[in-house]
């Protein structure tokens, strides 16, 4: 069973139930629970939690849910967090970096090409690296960072695709795993792209990645 | 005791907020204007001024990406922060000089 959590502000847990909803079982996790309800993987989900005060993902990461998904996470659990998911796990430690401001100070709104850089993820592994993903970005903040120390160890899962950058990322990272891989984060949305409708599919990737991690 | 937290990016790192700030000034005539930086002021009411530091480390800042200044409020004297609430409109004098947060004692150190 997958868990999304929903935070107040959070605005893609739906749309992440629907996709993960295609691999396995999946519920809402709402933020003031303090069990994971038996879950076996989790995803932070894209939006505005806690409207975005402070910093994006300051309040967030301290809600009662993220203590008991940093357990998840420390004892190898699958954990993704999207968009605001992943500014999230940055500000709880789980993931290296952080996200800035976009370099054009704008919202960006768009369908990027992403490539595979570790197929080595419980949300990756039915990927192939260097292979190509047609994903959409939606953010203000979006432009990951991490200082020198971090940033050679720091193990990159997607990359924007040779300029497809919407927001000045350092070397062009869309999304990093911790050092285990089990906890990964993402800009890009996959899943806004499970559907025909959506224009790309190839989100289904990262979810029936997680299906086959299961097995 | 009243505390401000003064945030900034950290030296180094991309300020798009200072960038372009720095480039609209020239464009209203105000020249000669560089290093522009854009952070936050966090004003609060602490009884443990000690643990300033913690809050900024853990909440207030992230460490990663951002320094941060703590300035406590000295004894109330005439010329003290508090007095700006009743100063008249362009009383520049009663400003603090510029400079003045950064030479105030830091929480833990000397304070009433």
């Amino acid at each position: 069973m997958i868990g999304v959590v929903r935070f107040p502000g959070s605005c893609d847990e739906v749309d992440a139930l629907k996709a993960a909803s295609l691999v396995d079982d999946a519920r809402i996790l709402w933020h003031q629970e303090t069990s994971l309800q038996g879950v076996d993987a989790v995803i932070v989900p894209g939006g505005f939690s806690y409207g975005d005060y402070l910093r994006v993902g300051a309040i967030a990461r301290f809600s009662p849910i993220m203590g008991a998904v940093i357990e998840l996470a420390r004892a190898g659990g699958p954990v993704l967090g999207i968009c605001n998911g992943f500014q999230v796990l940055c500000e709880a430690g789980l993931l290296p970096g952080a996200l800035l401001p976009n370099q054009s100070l704008r919202f960006v709104c768009r369908q990027v090409e992403v490539e595979v850089v570790d197929a080595g993820t419980p949300f990756t592994r039915a990927c192939e690296e260097g292979e190509r993903l047609s994903i959409p970005v939606k953010h203000t903040s979006g432009c990951w960072f991490a200082p020198a120390e971090q940033l050679d160890r720091a193990r990159v899962v997607l990359r924007y695709a040779p300029g497809h950058n919407p927001n000045g990322s350092l070397r062009d990272v869309a999304g990093v795993c911790n050092e285990a891989g089990n906890v990964v984060g993402l800009m890009p949305h996959p899943e806004h792209a499970v559907d025909d409708f959506e224009g790309s599919t190839d989100g289904r990737k990262l979810f029936s990645s997680l299906a086959r991690a299961f097995v | 005791m009243r505390a401000r937290v003064l945030v900034r990016p950290k030296a180094g790192i991309l300020d798009p907020q200072g960038k372009v700030v720095e480039r609209a000034l020239p464009a209203l005539g105000f020249e000669g204007v560089r290093n522009v930086h854009v952070g936050r002021l966090i004003e609060l009411d602490v009884e443990d001024p000690s643990r300033l530091e913690e809050m900024c480390d853990r909440l207030l800042t992230n460490p990663l990406i951002e320094d941060y200044e703590v300035v406590t409020e000295t004894a109330p004297g005439p010329a003290a922060g508090g007095g700006a609430q009743g100063s008249p409109p362009g009383g520049a004098a009663d400003r603090p000089a510029p400079g003045d947060f950064a030479e105030r004692p830091a929480p833990g150190g000397v304070s009433p």
